[in-house]
């Protein structure tokens, strides 16, 4: 598995003739700390959320650590109730949300279209800033002794819940301001800095994606802020504004957080989406099957995203015209995403098909997703749904989702990019072995969760009865594989990081823009102004050709 | 085959009516997208090794999909996908609708524990006895936060909300001890927010009856008692009159006109909201003057009042006379009188 592509040119360091490079061009403290560079902001997103990822990991691991007795073997309900609340509220807002968008997308977006940082350099790094204080909030909370009302905030618990709800809601209120910054660069960054040449469908899909996650942000972002106001002066000052004994509605409050909670899903799944219409034209080395398929469904998925908060809330009381109709808009959205499942799975015909760690994350989140994906569309089946709503089924098929789709793209970008963002290759052998065991430890988690959710198990209980023990077993031995993993990750990226072997400019031999740059780009992205000649997808000529 | 599917997909027993049919469409539903998903992911084996790398930097020809392979295949999904729809959806319709001639109990959540109240004047805590063959109807609120009345065997849930009065319902179909769960978080003891529902045969359930006997024999009696002592009566009528508010004659299962050009059918739970909630509903031609009863009514003497209003359902009309002179400050005549 150590062969190498074409196109990787290993040059032994005292060779090399020193090029500056956006890394080397400054080393200070300072010189990282009011960068206004896009990809010296991507990299110092990646070490945070890489940090927010570990935080919200070992939370994972102390619950499921709990769970292998059904009296709970570590925690007191108190405490298991502040520690899922914080596994999801780390996890959602400060890992998941930015993992890709704001790491991969600030580093990559730029270069894909040709141009030489995004629209708005100094609200880039105000935007980073504002994520960290949002997460220093979230961690004060967790001081104050955190949350305990579920990431989900419902009133009127959350009202008058005795935990750290107002220093956390106003954490998250300040991550929205860093979101919607983010977003609105995007946007403008794709409208207005594409280089000659690089028309709308000619852009790399993995901008697609971020230009729709970024739609996303913007429009519903403001939604889950206001919400979440209001939670924190009913809880601060007790204005009752969801009470219903003072005229407030419980239920409207669900219908402002999943407003913004489902598109968010969308935002967590578009990137990764994203992150594999990169990696499988790449290790095709092949057009994919449809671009415009793709780019479409993206768009799709970010408008109908807005249609569909009602499918949580099928037992939270709704009529069923309301009910049907979530329940189809819901299956409507899984098309768009079944169209691009199908179209990765079809660029490979009659390519030119090489596995390397990205393409094996890649298979490992096909069997993922579309069995997760496939769940989501049994639960949008209304009648199924009111035995699995709030059961382990609903835990199980979300994590399938957003482990293991965004995480596993998250780990293929991670991969993938690596060797463009460092200028290094990591070990092809610990990344097969490392993926494997993400993929291993990931099912054996996840999937006796199905059948807890079947049995009736409900969520966030600190106790269970006895009968569900042997399936909560097997899924907290499975959570030790996979933090096993990880660790063993972070382990050969970072001995890759210094002693890696130089990577070229283009070890994969792909025709994406992002390679026609040396690795690590310099400050400017391109030494010279970009001539993109070919089709980013076009692997019907030699790679001589890329450069004219 | 239905027994060996339930036990592989670990789900409880089948214990309400529609337990067997919502299961039926899970196992179609679970197959169906399994098979799907394993399709898919064996085509892309298939293709990995079929179309593996031969020669390092090797160039292919660029294929895109046409449209009717495009087409066909969102088709076929989306026909599939709508199917499990239209099944889904009648079978929500049916299991939210409570057939009419459902005994009524009132299930009243609190932190930690569940309340079941039973029209007759009787309660229980964290055990609901019912019949085996008869359809329950159970009116639902809470004192404090949102809870869910989850009962597995039974594939019934719904949320128990403060300040609403959402109706569930289900029919056991065999004798034995069901698990109640809690499945909205609900705070720090939401796991041990535990219950049972115990299904009687029809012989041990009238035993049952006997060995509890209820505060009142009499319901309609028990809710004109009740009507009378917290005063409904100076306000509605028993015999058919529209008063200060409207009569309760004929009123349960109607469609009652609301302010703001609502219709809402009188069922149990509109009624109690009415009595707990008044200003939430306006009905057309009235003054919002009632005062709230919550707090103030036991839910035995609210369940007792909506007996009394449903006993009144076929009740004639009393022949038009006078209206009673009303003596009360600011308070308003009906301002159409019936024909």
């Amino acid at each position: 598995m150590t062969t190498i592509d074409a196109g990787v040119v290993p040059v032994p360091r005292e060779l090399a003739p020193r090029r500056e490079t956006y890394l080397n061009v400054a080393h200070t403290v300072k010189s990282w700390a009011l960068t206004t560079d896009h990809k010296r902001i991507g990299v110092l997103y990646l070490v945070t959320t890489v940090l927010m990822l570990a935080l919200g990991g070992s939370f994972a691991l102390l619950l499921r650590t709990h769970l292998l007795t059904p009296a709970g073997a570590l925690m007191d309900s108190y405490a298991y109730n502040r520690t899922f609340t914080m596994h999801g509220i780390v996890m959602v807002w400060l890992f998941m949300i930015p993992s890709i968008p704001a790491a991969f997308g600030n580093f990559l977006l730029p270069i894909m279209i040709g141009a030489k940082d995004v629209a708005f350099p100094r609200l880039n790094l105000l935007s980073y800033y504002i994520y960290l204080v949002g997460a220093l909030w979230v961690i004060i909370a967790l001081w104050m002794g955190g949350c305990d009302t579920g990431w989900t905030f419902y009133t009127p618990y959350s009202a008058h819940s005795p935990s750290a709800v107002v220093p956390t809601v106003f954490g998250i209120f300040i991550l929205g301001w860093s979101t919607i910054a983010t977003g609105v660069n995007f946007i403008v960054t794709v409208h207005t800095m594409r280089a000659r040449g690089v028309t709308w469908f000619r852009m790399p899909l993995f901008v697609w994606a971020i230009y729709g996650t970024s739609v996303i942000q913007t429009l519903a972002t403001p939604v889950l802020a206001i919400s979440l106001c209001i939670v924190g002066i009913d809880n601060w000052f007790d204005w009752g504004l969801f009470d219903p004994a003072r005229g407030g509605d419980p239920v409207l409050y669900q219908h402002l957080f999943w407003f913004y909670s489902h598109p968010a899903v969308y935002i967590m799944i578009l990137p990764a989406m994203g992150v594999f219409s990169e990696v499988v034209p790449t290790f095709s080395h092949k057009n994919p099957a449809s671009y415009n398929a793709i780019a479409y469904s993206t768009l799709g998925i970010a408008f109908v995203g807005f249609a569909t908060w009602g499918h949580h809330m099928f037992v939270a009381g709704m009529s069923l015209f309301d009910a049907a109709a979530f329940g189809v808009l819901s299956m409507l959205v899984a098309i768009f995403s079944a169209i691009k499942v199908f179209t990765w799975v079809l660029t490979m015909r009659r390519g030119s098909v090489v596995i390397r760690t990205p393409m094996i994350y890649f298979l490992a989140f096909l069997f993922l997703f579309v069995f997760g994906g496939m769940t989501g569309v049994a639960t949008a089946t209304e009648s199924l749904d009111v035995h699995w709503h709030d059961t382990y089924f609903v835990v199980a098929h979300f994590h399938f989702i957003m482990v293991g789709g965004t995480l596993t793209a998250w780990l293929a970008a991670l991969h993938y990019w690596f060797p463009k963002i460092t200028g290094r290759m990591y070990s092809e052998r610990w990344g097969t072995v490392a993926a494997t065991l993400v993929f291993a430890g990931f099912f054996i988690t996840f999937f006796p969760q199905f059948l807890l959710g079947n049995g009736g198990m409900p969520r966030r209980y600190a106790t269970y009865a006895s009968a569900y023990q042997p399936l909560h077993v097997i899924s907290t031995v499975g959570s030790w594989i996979l933090g096993a993993s990880m660790l063993m990750t972070l382990g050969y990226l970072l001995v890759a990081l210094f002693t890696g072997e130089r990577a070229g400019n283009n070890p994969w031999d792909s025709r994406s823009y992002e390679w026609y740059t040396p690795s690590p780009p310099p400050k400017h992205n391109f030494e010279k102004e970009p001539r993109f000649e070919l089709d980013p997808y076009d692997y019907t000529v030699p790679a001589e050709r890329m450069h004219g | 085959m239905n027994d060996l599917l339930r036990r592989l997909l670990n789900l409880p027993p089948q214990a309400s009516t529609y337990a067997r049919d919502v299961d039926f469409l899970h196992y179609f539903v679970i197959t169906t997208t399994m098979l799907g998903a394993t399709f898919v992911f064996l085509l892309a084996l298939y293709f990995l090794v079929r179309y593996r790398r031969r020669t390092p930097g090797e160039t292919t020809v660029r294929v895109v999909t046409s449209t009717p392979q495009e087409v066909f295949i969102i088709g076929s999904i989306l026909s599939l996908f709508l199917v499990f729809w239209v099944v889904g959806t009648l079978q929500y319709d049916r299991m939210m609708t409570p057939p009419p001639d459902a005994m009524t109990v009132y299930v009243t959540a609190k932190q930690w524990m569940w309340k079941f109240s039973y029209a007759d004047g009787r309660s229980s805590m964290d055990v609901l006895t019912v019949p085996e063959g008869k359809p329950v109807r159970l009116v639902m609120t809470s004192r404090d936060v949102i809870h869910s009345f989850y009962v597995p065997a039974f594939r019934m849930k719904h949320d128990v909300v403060p300040g609403r009065y959402y109706t569930a319902w289900f029919e056991a179909k065999a004798p034995g001890t069901y698990a109640i769960d809690c499945a909205e978080y609900c705070g720090v003891s939401h796991s041990r927010m535990l219950g049972e529902v115990h299904v009687l045969s029809p012989g041990d359930y009238s035993s049952w009856l006997d060995g509890h006997p209820p505060a009142t024999g009499d319901l309609v009696a028990a809710g004109r008692d009740v009507a009378a002592q917290r005063g409904c009566l100076n306000c509605h009528t028993l015999d058919g009159q529209p008063h200060i508010g409207p009569t309760w004659v004929g009123l349960y299962g109607s469609q009652v006109k609301l302010e703001g050009g609502r219709t809402v059918a009188a069922d149990d739970a509109y009624l109690t909201r009415s009595m707990m909630d008044p200003q939430a509903d306006i009905v057309v031609g009235y003054k919002s003057v009632m005062p709230t009863y919550r707090g103030v009514l036991e839910e035995p003497e609210a369940a007792a009042l909506v007996e009394l209003i449903r006993s009144l359902q076929t009740a004639p009309h009393a022949p038009s006379i006078t209206l009673p002179k009303v003596t009360t400050e600011g308070s308003a005549l009906p301002q159409e009188p019936l024909p």
